[in-house]
């Protein structure tokens, strides 16, 4: 392990909602060129520090720094949930799908590359003209959007609505328009949820790709212990919203307080996470 | 997975269907008892119950028949709708495009239709007239749908933008003498601010908030117009306002000044005037539809439908969301407004009652009733909802439930709307037959 600066710095983050404290002054860094996994029963907070990270919801204590390699260290919690992706380049995915089900697959990867498009097409006055230099950018987006969907094994999904595809091809389709946001950091909300072990397997395979080819990181929240210990260089385990242990996947394998945690959840009610984010 | 729905559906034997509907004959007969079985009748000066078990009995049988057929229609109905589900999961891609293609031919003899009208009916101004109130409908119903269809914001108070277009218009020249050419695009852009004052708080809010505050918009304009008589005329509106002119020809009985009958040589009619005015408002339309379905397939548009789709997702992307939505709404307010300034000129009068809730309502049905976002939708709705009323004109008392009843098969036969599918905006694959 490196003593480099840390990609993102989570310090001392607490999230209260009324009286139930749904993270309690965790911090955790996340290191470029990683794959750092959350993990933890149902309810211990996961979720919601995705939420905080990425502008849904405004921590009731602590920061999240992100030291872009190019922009400086931003304040990932006091931006609004659009510049954290457009500014920050920190893209999620969520843990109930969420596409544009009407639009084709395609459609869904476009509408990811907005911010540069609408550039592109100076207030519409040029798109609506038709010339050329919006014709480019309209050309390069589509280029961009196959090469991902080629890429994820979905281009000949490409003109179908999305919300008509099976679950695990939607997940794919979420983190194919994620990627085409052009993340530096890249947060999956249980991406292997619902997948079967084939699936899961090829998402394996693409994360290690996509940090080892691409150079991106990653911040995963898994249940699936086979995605988690094939591909995390780190994990970081939560509890009640408490981090209650944090390591390489073998010492998190062996550690007592994460077996003790993970049984004593086997006695509860699986908790539904389909809570989504706030509006 | 779709057999044991067939199977439920098919399973609803007679038996089944008559248990149904004995049910609901008893629920009529305990019903009937008091309001049909019962009645008093006057003896001499006393009231007295009597009864009409006959009747009764008729009202009761007639409750069971009824119940019977109309389940049977609903059963039908059901089972047709899965064969089609199912026939579309089977998804076939020339189907489709036969149907895009369909849609692109029928557009096309629509238009060609509307512009050869004029022609075939020069001589009946009550068809001409008709259209153009069709069209002002076409044109509403275009603009709402950007807000509503597209961006699938719900907007309760079109009609104020409308209104906001048509005042503006009036104002503009009575008071200051412009001309419809010029006051166009500033009455739009009149619309568009108010749209931008309206849109930019209210749209940072819940969607409910949205539907609220453009709800009391329109009743806010409505009792501006109506009490702020200075300004704008009060209840007796504005009056004499001058109606577009052929390229400054006017369309007057002949006198001093060349009008457009001296001007082409030709002998003067009225018609000629409702003619012109059919076509201004063809125009307009033509040139509303080029925009919106451009703008459908650039950034903002697909942005739209985005927001639309799932907003939460949109933020996740990077997309400022609350400008996507002001963009629709203030667009929608512009066509609004430049619909309105071609009222007030093709009536040369409005007053505060062209502009009530009820008009709301109607370029809102337009919209749902058309299919959200499908623009020759909207266009088959406005025949419908324009042409329904018209028609009914015969039978006066009846007309409204006519209308309703329409309504109501519309939405049994297409729930989401006539025209509800959606056409994308850009392919990967190349399609055969296609430039
Ligand atoms: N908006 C909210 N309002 C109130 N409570 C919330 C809100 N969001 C989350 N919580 C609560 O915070 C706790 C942590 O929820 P979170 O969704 O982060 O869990 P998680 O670790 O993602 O669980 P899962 O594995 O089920 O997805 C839960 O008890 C949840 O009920
Ligand atoms: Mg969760």
């Amino acid at each position: 392990m490196s003593e480099r600066q840390p990609l993102l710095a989570v310090d001392r983050l607490t999230m209260r909602f009324g009286g139930l404290t749904a993270i309690d002054d965790l911090s955790l860094d996340v290191h470029t060129g990683r794959i750092t996994a959350v993990i933890g029963p149902n309810g211990a907070g996961k979720t919601t520090l995705f939420n905080c990270m990425t502008g849904f919801y405004k921590p009731t204590v602590g920061s999240v720094r992100l030291n872009h390699p190019q922009r400086g260290t931003l304040a990932l919690e006091a931006l609004a949930s659009h510049q954290v992706a457009r500014a920050a380049q920190v893209v999620r995915t969520f843990q109930n799908i969420r596409l544009f089900p009407k639009m084709t697959v395609l459609e869904n990867l476009i509408v990811a590359q907005h911010n540069p498009l609408q550039e592109a097409s100076r207030f519409s006055l040029a798109g609506l003209l038709g010339l050329p230099s919006y014709r480019r950018a309209e050309t390069q987006a589509v280029e961009k959007a196959v090469r991902w969907l080629t890429r994820l094994g979905l281009i000949d999904k490409a003109d179908l609505a999305a919300g008509d595809l099976p679950y695990g091809t939607q997940r794919r389709i979420e983190i194919a328009r994620a990627l085409c946001v052009d993340p530096i950091l890249l947060c999956l909300d249980e991406p292997a949820a619902g997948l079967n072990p084939r699936e899961s397997a090829e998402l394996n395979a693409l994360l290690q790709s996509l940090v080892r080819d691409d150079g991106l990181s990653i911040l995963l929240i898994e249940h699936d212990m086979n995605v988690v210990m094939n591909v995390s260089d780190h994990i970081c385990v939560l509890n009640y919203g408490r981090k209650i242990a944090e390591g390489t996947p073998e010492a998190i394998r062996t550690n007592p307080s994460v077996i003790q945690a993970y049984l004593g959840e086997e006695e509860d009610e699986r908790y539904d996470g389909d809570k989504g984010a706030a509006r | 997975m779709g057999e044991p729905v067939v199977q439920v559906l098919g399973g609803a034997t007679l038996a089944d269907r008559s248990k149904d509907a004995l049910a609901v004959a008893f629920v009529a007969l305990l019903l009937g008892i008091p309001m049909v079985g019962l009645t008093t009748v006057d003896q001499g000066g006393t009231l007295q119950v009597a009864t009409r078990w006959p009747i009764l009995a008729a009202f009761v049988l007639a409750v069971f028949a009824g119940r019977l057929v109309l389940r049977y229609l609903a059963d039908r109905l059901g089972e047709r709708r899965v064969r089609r589900e199912r026939s579309l999961t089977s998804s076939d891609q020339r189907r489709t495009a036969g149907g895009r293609r369909m849609i692109v031919r029928v557009g096309w003899l629509a238009f060609i239709g509307a512009l050869l009208l004029p022609i075939a009916f020069s001589d009946n101004r009550y068809v001409v007239d008709t259209a153009t109130t069709v069209l002002i409908y076409v044109m509403l119903g275009w603009g709402l749908n950007v807000v509503v269809g597209l961006a699938g914001l719900l907007d309760l108070g079109h009609v104020a933008f409308y209104a906001v277009g048509a005042y503006a218009y009036a104002l503009l020249s009575t008071q200051f003498g412009w001309g419809f050419w010029v006051a166009l695009p500033v009455a739009g852009l009149i619309a568009a601010g108010f749209g931008l004052i309206i849109g930019w708080p209210s749209l940072r809010l819940r969607g409910d908030y949205l539907a609220i505050v453009t709800l009391g918009f329109g009743e806010i304009i409505r009792v501006i117009l109506i009490n702020w008589t200075e300004f704008s005329g009060g209840p007796n509106g504005i009056t004499s306002i001058p109606r577009p002119t052929f390229f400054g020809l006017p369309f007057k009985p002949p006198s001093d000044e060349p009008t457009f009958a001296s001007f082409f040589g030709l002998e003067f009619s009225p018609v000629h005037r409702i003619v012109f005015l059919y076509y201004v408002i063809l125009v307009l339309c033509v040139l509303t539809n080029v925009f919106v379905t451009r703008l459908r397939r650039l950034p903002v548009g697909r942005a739209w439908e985005a927001v639309r789709e799932d907003e939460i997702a949109c933020k996740a992307l990077g997309i400022n969301v609350t400008n996507v939505k002001l963009s629709a709404f203030v667009l929608g307010a512009m066509l609004g407004g430049v619909a309105g300034v071609f009222f007030a000129a093709r009536q040369g009068f409005i007053s505060p009652e062209s502009f009530t809730f009820n008009e709301s309502a109607i370029i809102l049905a337009i919209v749902v009733l058309g299919g959200m976002g499908s623009q020759l939708g909207v266009v088959l709705a406005s025949l419908v909802l324009v042409l329904l009323p018209e028609l009914g004109r015969d039978f006066a008392e009846y007309r409204m439930l006519l209308f309703g009843t329409a309504m109501i098969l519309i939405m049994i036969w297409k729930p989401g709307g006539i025209l509800s599918k959606r056409e994308p905006t850009l392919r990967h694959a190349r399609e055969e037959g296609r430039p």
